[in-house]
């Protein structure tokens, strides 16, 4: 098993890399330097989370991914399927909202990313309902977004993400709005999914116990501009379960985590 | 129970029917007021009619009132339409290129608050009674449907603007999926406006073309009437004006229900 540490020499033509970050930059329009300089590379099928405090970066490295936005310099490669040309349709894309459509059916809003690729209305609805029975929403394809519960919203969200097949899911702070018992479950179902779907994930999370429950591989962030701080791979038996959350190698994960977090809230104050 | 019930606490289809029933109450006690004051002082019906005088004019004179209502509220949906469409189409291509918008927005503005009872003698100089009258309504009710629609179009959440970049949504796809569903409530709003503001605008321009114009509209009526001292039927000209005006409130504000009933918060009972 190679390393799990990002290393300039992993960049071997992406053919089993999802995505590559080198040296990459970003700094806003008001001067303000948001991220960098910045490395990451994220193996194929990896599920690696971003942990940082606020305004550290990590949704500025998930729209660089998406190309939602460009860098200021260095240089984001994502590895596309064959024969996908458009840009991001090899990625799905969590908010950390729902975003839902709410003048349109549960149904409608998972076919949208169909809809805008011009798929058949057909083939996209089939699709459509079987990206929501993943979720476990099967029954509440005609139900309108403002008719569902927080959680549910962030399913359908989730299967609009799916629907297109990506190889990579981009999710930022997708639970974070929710209770934390909705949390636990909503982070059970898509470690499913990873492991029966395979895809490569890219979880930003402020969360300390959920980075660790969730991934291979937390990444520690800096604030202002964001850094690295620390690549810490989670090692266990798998498949976790919620015996992984009591053991006491979660705790210990949870604690060098957080070790490595502190400069972040024991520094400057950034209120 | 020492306090009488609050209207609040009252079971909610109570308040509905109270709500429907009270106005009609005030409306009837008015009437009857108004009958009686006539009657006992004797008031000749051209000074003040009474309510059944009214009644009997409109009966009687249907035809002539008629033909009038016909004449006004083609005139009214003329404008209406234009309106609609215009300020729609206007707002889509301000969103569309921002240099027509900087162009163009200080018109529009400047149509807007010029009064059009002092732009209507020109407008009857330079066009047909007919056009001008429609142009006339359309001037009134055209800048609430733009600027609600420009509202409307620039309140996309900025998330699912996101979502439609990233799967590579044209500039029509993002239009038609996602810019006007989103200004819908919006426009409906400006609708509903226009609807009362496209019969005001044909009431004035009829008006001003006054009794030159070989006009047959309500306010037509209304002017002629005026002249020839026949209070009754100005009063029935003016009732159904604004019975016209009510019906085409509530003919919209029933269509922007349906719309919107299955998700905007305006058309969703409180329960939810």
């Amino acid at each position: 098993m190679s390393s799990g540490k990002t290393s300039p020499a992993a960049d071997a033509g992406l053919t089993h890399l999802a995505v590559s970050l080198r040296g990459v930059t970003k700094t806003y329009d008001n001067g303000v330097m948001a991220l960098g300089p910045f490395d990451l590379t994220v193996r194929k099928g990896e599920f690696i989370s971003l942990l940082g405090p606020s305004g550290c970066g990590k949704s500025t490295v998930l729209r660089l991914i998406a190309e939602l936005s460009a860098p200021s310099s260095g240089i984001v490669r994502v590895a596309h399927r064959e024969g996908v040309v458009q840009p991001g349709h090899g990625i799905g894309f969590v908010f950390q909202e729902p975003t839902l459509m709410p003048w349109t059916s549960v149904r409608e809003n998972v076919r949208l990313p169909l809809r805008l690729a011009g798929v058949p209305k057909a083939e996209a609805r089939g699709r459509a309902d079987a990206a929501l029975a993943s979720v476990g929403l099967a029954d509440f394809a005609d139900a309108f977004p403002r008719e569902l519960s927080g959680g549910m919203k962030m399913r359908v969200s989730l299967a609009r993400a799916l629907v297109t097949e990506p190889d990579i899911l981009l999710m930022d702070e997708p639970f974070a709005a929710l209770d934390e018992i909705t949390r636990f479950r909503l982070n059970n179902d898509l470690l499913a999914l990873w492991r029966s779907l395979g895809k490569t994930v890219i979880f930003v999370t402020h969360s300390v116990f959920e980075s660790v429950y969730l991934s291979q591989r937390v990444v520690v962030m800096t604030a202002r501009p964001g850094r690295i701080q620390a690549d810490i791979r989670i090692e266990t038996v798998e498949p976790r379960g919620e015996a992984f959350r009591t053991s006491t190698a979660y705790g210990d994960y949870c604690r060098r985590v957080s070790d490595a977090l502190a400069p972040s809230y024991s520094g400057q104050s950034l209120l | 129970m020492r306090t009488p019930p609050a209207f609040a606490s009252m079971p909610r289809s109570v308040q509905r029917v109270m709500r429907l029933v009270l106005p009609v109450i005030v409306f009837a006690i008015g009437l009857i007021v108004w009958e009686q004051v006539v009657r006992r002082r004797g008031i000749p019906p051209y000074v003040l009619p009474s309510p059944s005088v009214i009644i009997l004019t409109l009966i009687n004179d249907w035809a002539v009132l008629s033909q009038s209502l016909a004449a006004t509220l083609l005139t009214t949906l003329e404008g209406f339409v234009a309106a609609s469409v215009g300020g729609i189409a206007l707002a889509l291509l301000f969103n569309q290129s921002k240099w027509v918008e900087y162009s163009l927005f200080p018109y529009a503005i400047v149509l807007q608050v010029t009064p059009v009872i002092a732009i209507a003698p020109l407008l009857l100089i330079y066009l047909e009674q007919q056009t001008a009258v429609v142009v006339c309504a359309f001037i009134v009710a055209f800048f609430p449907v733009l600027s609600n629609t420009t509202l409307g179009l620039n309140s996309v959440d900025r998330n699912l603007a996101g979502l439609f970049q990233l799967y590579g949504a044209s500039k029509p796809q993002t239009l038609r999926f996602l810019k006007l569903p989103a200004a819908l409530p919006y426009i409906l709003g400006g609708l509903r406006i226009a609807g009362g503001l496209s019969l005001i605008g044909a009431v004035v321009a009829e008006i001003a073309a006054g009794t030159a114009g070989a006009g047959s509209g309500l306010a037509y009526r209304i002017a002629e009437s005026g002249y020839r001292l026949n209070i009754p039927r100005m009063f029935a000209a003016l009732l159904l004006l604004s019975l016209a005006g009510i019906v085409i409130y509530g003919v919209l504000a029933v269509v922007s229900h349906l719309v919107l009933r299955r998700w905007h918060e305006s058309a969703l009972g409180k329960e939810n």
